[in-house]
């Protein structure tokens, strides 16, 4: 599938709360069907980054997906082009069950049950656990499968890209290994993933660049081999720093 | 890594703990049927707040936001009842004149007021109650200021109006059953279900597609809608209104009836409109202090029962935890 145009293409987009910019002009792309991880420390900018992309967080810059410029200030239509993020903290509505935070997930398709109960059948035979718990208060889930239901509500909505903030967060070692490899699964089948991590190792195995973020700034675009060792990363840091 | 299975069924109304507050409340009203007297004016009002709170239980239960102005809707439809019947209209044709009004005015305000969100929010609609009443109170040659309008016909249609308090208590019920089923289809619908992720985070529902200004204002019409309803069977019960009881003490009843009831459930509107509407029986004794008597128990629910009454069903047997009504 060549194609010169990137799936996501991002040209000195910032991003700021109030007086403060938490993100400095970055320019960054993923190609289609790529896998591409952002790691950086606490207060990198990763989730700014994402909100930005997302349309959620106010700043300049331009977005084009697809080679189509998506609004700066319309997560709405962002959502409707087929980008779909997985929140920090996952975001799942807490009172409600398993199955109707799904199907809010396929919100955009309005009344084609088919379509939704086709995709809903996809999500369970991904994550075989959230079919078990369907009827579940998804609140009073662990926090390994909100975080399932997290991806399987933002797959119901039928992402061409998939922004995911920090999927790991809070999850025992095997846990966080186990989603991150279903992620893997989704790409190698085509879907293109922008990833967000702490947990560089997890990421970098299934990625096929990274940028490193620092204090609100790309420091690095580089490919998983030439991070062998979490020394290597920190060398990144510290020469921004 | 697993969790328990805590499931939502459907209500089952055959377990002890959802029919037995339904057979109390069944038994409360036959025995008040029977027997009449001032309890049938209690449960009327009673009856008319609930209502009203189903409205603001669209804004603030199930669209989590604030509004502290709905007692202007109410206002709107309650004048605008008062002002066309004693001007000889009948009361079926001056009421939707009352809630179309009302909820023009919710399109208006909530279109611009909306983008606020917490407190910048709950300041605009507190202001737009003040505004409203001293409207009331100024418009004298309309409104008739302080002195209020009297001689509203009481409910009824085609020149008929019905005879007597328990004729009219049976109608507001049967007008409170229709307004809490329409809440309870709506909370289980599309609309429902996007408002409830709107309350569960607006940047999450906002990024699933979900067009988030669109419905907290849908839902602010809705609650105006109720509130305007309310606010003109009120003036019909009554045959009287002026611009005190439509204050910001209606404000305070509503959010403690809200909130003693259960936010963001369907019956809770219903629970908390009846059981702080026999309450002043209790009250009666602090006379002016009634609002800070209510303003105690609702700080004192919010500590203990966040949920509210509606909640508290689950402690009783037969009901699993983790049920909303």
């Amino acid at each position: 599938m060549p194609n010169a145009t990137p799936l996501l293409a991002v040209e000195g987009l910032s991003a700021r709360y109030g007086k403060v910019e938490a993100l400095h002009p970055t320019d960054l792309s993923v190609a289609r069907g790529e896998l591409v991880a952002v790691l950086g420390p606490n207060g990198a900018g990763k989730s700014t980054l994402l909100r930005a992309i997302m349309g959620l967080t106010p700043g300049a810059g331009t977005v084009r997906f697809d080679g189509a410029l998506l609004p700066r200030d319309d997560a709405r239509s962002v959502a409707a082009r087929g980008v779909i993020l997985v929140p920090e903290g996952r975001g799942i509505f807490g009172p409600m069950t398993v199955r109707d935070n799904l199907d809010l997930g396929a919100y955009m398709l309005g009344r084609q049950h088919g379509e939704i109960a086709a995709r809903m059948e996809r999500v369970f035979t991904l994550f075989p656990r959230l079919k078990n718990r369907q009827s579940q208060i998804a609140g009073s889930m662990s926090g390994g499968e909100q975080q399932m239901l997290a991806i399987g509500r933002a797959l119901m909505a039928g992402p061409k890209l998939l922004l995911l903030d920090e999927p790991s967060l809070g999850l025992a070692p095997r846990l966080a290994a186990e989603i991150l490899e279903t992620l893997g699964g989704l790409n190698r089948a085509g879907l293109g993933i922008l990833l967000v991590e702490q947990r560089a190792p997890l990421a970098l195995k299934l990625a096929t660049r990274a940028y490193l973020l620092a204090v609100g700034r790309v420091v690095a675009e580089v490919t998983p081999d030439q991070i062998a060792s979490p020394h290597d990363l920190a060398r990144y840091y510290f020469a921004a720093a | 890594m697993t969790s328990p299975a805590i499931t939502s069924p459907r209500p089952d109304f055959l377990r002890p703990g959802v029919l037995l507050p339904w057979l109390a409340g069944v038994g409360l009203l036959a025995y008040v049927f029977i027997a009449g007297g001032y309890l049938v004016t209690v449960l009327s009002f009673a009856a008319i707040y609930a209502v009203f709170v189903t409205g603001l239980n669209f804004f603030m239960g199930y669209t989590g936001q604030v509004s502290f102005g709905q007692n202007a809707f109410a206002a709107i439809g309650g004048y605008t009842s008062a002002i066309l019947t004693t001007k000889g209209w009948p009361v079926f044709a001056a009421m939707p004149v009352g809630i179309v009004a009302a909820a023009l005015l919710a399109l208006a305000i909530g279109y611009p007021t909306l983008r606020l969100r917490g407190h910048y929010l709950a300041m605009a609609t507190l202001a737009l109650g003040l505004i409203v009443q001293e409207i009331a109170v100024q418009w004298d040659s309309v409104t008739q200021g302080y002195t209020g309008i009297s001689g509203i016909p009481g409910l009824g249609a085609f020149g008929w109006e019905l005879p007597n308090d328990r004729a009219q208590l049976a109608a507001l019920l049967v007008a409170l059953g229709l307004c809490i089923w329409i809440s309870s289809r709506l909370k289980h619908s599309r609309l429902g279900h996007a408002l409830a992720a709107i309350a569960g985070s607006e940047d999450a529902a906002r990024a699933l597609g979900i067009d988030v200004a669109r419905y907290k204002l849908l839902a602010f019409v809705i609650a105006a809608v109720y509130a305007a309803f309310s606010g003109s069977l009120f003036v019909h019960f009554v045959g009287f209104v002026s611009p005190e009881v439509f204050g910001l003490h209606m404000v305070v009843l509503g959010f403690t009836m809200l909130y003693v009831g259960g936010i963001g459930t369907v019956f809770g509107p219903l629970i908390g409109a009846f059981i702080i509407s026999l309450l002043p029986e209790t009250f009666r004794g602090f006379k002016d202090y009634q609002d800070l008597a209510y303003g105690a128990a609702l700080i004192a629910l919010l500590i203990y029962a966040p949920k509210g009454l509606a909640s508290l069903a689950r402690f009783l047997p037969g009901r699993k935890p983790g049920e909303g009504a």
